[in-house]
């Protein structure tokens, strides 16, 4: 091929990259290599191949519509220019052999390429629009279907609406969700806490009855042994507090991961307001409840307990004789070395930046558990140190 | 290039963006991941796919212990062991006890199949990376036999997920990807009429205000999806329901919301006088 004709839709892979798709050169190709297919023949093909190929997941295809938006809304071609790009959309390979290239008055497809490249750098020094495919504004005398207004569609048939303008619907923007991504990350880093033992159901050794076997001259001798099954029992403690709030979304994805993930012998979570009192939450919604002792005793030395908090609070709250709601009991950090006496492996996690971490309440709580920021490595770490336990 | 073009099937109505990903799937010969919530009909998508291009459907129901390699193949080493005591057959011939998974028939298959991937979020975090090399050379090796299974034909994979997991990212950039939203009410209405052919347009009408409204109730822990939503049209109509009493009451609620936790929902919202 004389000239890659992908480059015409190079501001595409731009503006998807500006927002924030990380779309490879693997992907970018396969696109091409579906225009040259044949797969799109118009802006809807082109907007529908795409999204198929470029995008992986539904959290990005709001992204993905304003990339698209942003490139081709008020494309305005000159009309022989807009005839032969439907043409080589339509049969690309036609072009690549140089048929049709005369009819549309370029002599070639590199001169099709020239003169949209001259109409694309034309139209960004006219405006400031920065990586548009075309740039907006334009009066055009040629519309098409009675959709000129905003001479967007290059071709295509009529009926529905074009694929620049349910682009610009943003139909899509409820599904973003850029927490979900990370879920995998904790949950992989979550995985890798475990204790195998022969504990599980019995099932066949096949090493051990093939050995069995030929030692008994070939009469079947089975040989059964305990499958292997992860004795590691996890609890997620949650702070809820206020100044938690900023990181509800990060803490969440956490609570996901942990939750989804049906690895650990058993789970279970808890939330608790600033410090642990002498009750534990279930759901604050539903008042749903526990009183700390009976948690307490239920700690096993199988059970890793992992804390979410910010530790940060003011230092009655951590430090004076009251429980906290208007109970009578021990104070916070009493509850807390309690727990820990109950169960040696646990860790806090803290979403606060470490900077902030010289904070009295936070060091007095950073004696009692290791303290890992709430971040992928700061898990990553944290699991290791439970692991080792 | 030459392929067989999709365009849905009598039984299957597909709206233009999930064609045109399961053309490009086909054409670029990459496994198509098809997402969305259940009910949406990520695996009727198969079966129209392999009913309108007119070839085999082998299907995977993936489940929480598959492992990657089962789909491939299985040697039944304890059918050998048994054979070699009792004397059935000939266990020299090891062949005889490797059996090809769905992914391994497939492979093999004379001519091209579609090959169902069902609920490949079910399975371990690692099962999809476990398929990459797979899936990228469309073969595969078998050590106790010493061979290569190399497909004839690449099987138009179909791949379908309910989003319980995320899917690997290099996994993910190898597939043509698609998101099959909720369908809206013009959609809706298609796929009814291809159910229920006859039905009263101003049943259908009631029937399906309740339902987008029952959508819409924030805190369900299961929303009802379009399957439940024509076992439900279906309900209606046998049962005879007339128009008006849908409106007032809702009847035969069960079929539209299983979990009872949501009845409860719906329940206290009634109350509080929603």
């Amino acid at each position: 091929m004389p000239t890659d004709p992908g480059q015409l839709f190079l501001p595409l892979l731009y503006n998807l990259r500006a927002q924030g798709l990380r779309v490879g050169t693997g992907e970018w190709l396969t696109f091409l290599e579906g225009m040259s297919v044949g797969l799109a023949k118009d802006l809807d093909g082109i907007y529908r191949l795409g999204r198929a190929v470029l995008v992986h997941t539904e959290a990005n295809y709001d992204a993905y519509d304003i990339a698209f938006h942003a490139t081709f809304a008020g494309v305005d071609l000159k009309q022989q220019l807009k005839h032969a790009l439907t043409s080589w959309l339509t049969d690309p390979k036609a072009w690549e052999e140089g048929r049709a290239a005369g009819e549309h008055g370029f002599e070639s497809l590199e001169e099709l390429l020239k003169a949209f490249n001259e109409t694309l750098r034309e139209q960004k020094e006219r405006h400031e629009g920065g990586n548009r495919w075309v740039g907006t504004g334009g009066t055009s005398p040629y519309g098409n279907g009675g959709r000129a207004n905003q001479g967007i569609r290059v071709g295509g048939k009529g009926g529905g609406r074009s694929a620049v303008q349910v682009a610009g619907d943003r139909r899509w923007a409820n599904y973003r969700t850029d927490v979900r991504l990370d879920v995998r990350d904790f949950k992989v880093a979550l995985r890798t806490l475990r204790k195998l033992l022969r504990e599980g159901h019995e099932v066949l050794d096949l090493d051990g009855t093939i050995d069995q076997t030929g030692k008994n001259g070939g009469d079947i001798d089975l040989v059964f042994k305990k499958d292997r099954a992860n004795r590691v029992r996890l609890v997620l403690l949650m702070d809820a507090g206020g100044s938690m709030a900023p990181h509800a979304q990060l803490v969440s994805r956490l609570f996901t991961a942990a939750s989804e993930l049906k690895h650990f012998k058993s789970f279970e979570h808890y939330y608790f307001h600033n410090c642990v009192y002498g009750q534990l939450f279930r759901n604050y919604e539903t008042w749903d409840r526990r009183p700390t002792q009976e948690v307490l005793r239920e700690l096993t030395p199988e059970h890793r307990v992992i804390y979410v908090g910010d530790a940060s609070m003011a230092p009655w709250e951590l430090f004076q004789d009251s429980g906290g709601f208007g109970e009578q009991g021990p104070a916070g950090i009493d509850w807390l070395k309690q727990l820990k006496a109950a169960c040696p492996h646990s860790i806090w996690l803290n979403p606060d930046p470490q900077t902030y971490w010289r904070h009295p309440t936070v060091s007095a709580i950073g004696q009692i558990f290791p303290m890992f920021p709430l971040t992928l490595d700061g898990l990553r770490s944290a699991s290791k140190k439970l692991r080792a336990a | 290039m030459a392929f067989q073009r999709f365009s849905g099937s009598a039984r299957y109505i597909a709206d233009p963006d999930l064609l045109s990903s399961v053309n490009a799937a086909v054409a670029l010969q990459r496994p198509l991941v098809v997402k969305g919530e259940p009910g949406t009909g990520k695996t009727l998508l198969a079966h129209a796919v392999s009913e309108a291009l007119g070839i085999p459907l082998i299907s995977w129901h993936v489940k929480s212990t598959s492992k990657a390699v089962e789909g491939l193949y299985t040697y039944d080493v304890v059918q050998r062991l048994n054979d070699s005591r009792f004397g059935d057959g000939d266990i020299s011939d090891i062949r005889r006890y490797i059996k090809m998974g769905p992914m391994g028939k497939a492979f093999a298959s004379e001519r091209q199949v579609v090959l169902l991937l069902d609920e490949i979020d079910k399975a371990d975090l690692e099962f999809p990376n476990d398929l990459l090399r797979e899936l990228d050379e469309m073969k595969f090796f078998i050590p106790e036999l010493d061979e290569t299974v190399a497909a004839k034909h690449r099987p138009v994979m179909i791949i379908t997920s309910n989003a319980e997991k995320e899917l690997p990212d290099a996994f993910l950039r190898r597939c043509v990807f698609h998101y099959i939203g909720f369908p809206d009410r013009a959609r809706m209405g298609e796929i009814v009429k291809v159910h229920h052919p006859d039905l009263d347009q101003v049943l259908l009408a009631k029937a399906m205000e309740r339902f987008y409204s029952l959508r819409k109730i924030d805190g369900l822990r299961k929303k009802p999806s379009t399957s439940e939503f024509l076992d439900w049209l279906t309900v209606l109509v046998r049962a005879g329901v007339k128009s008006e009493d849908i409106e007032k009451k809702l009847p035969f609620l069960g079929v539209l919301l299983k979990q009872e936790k949501d009845l409860e929902t719906l329940d206290l919202r009634r109350r509080r006088g929603h």
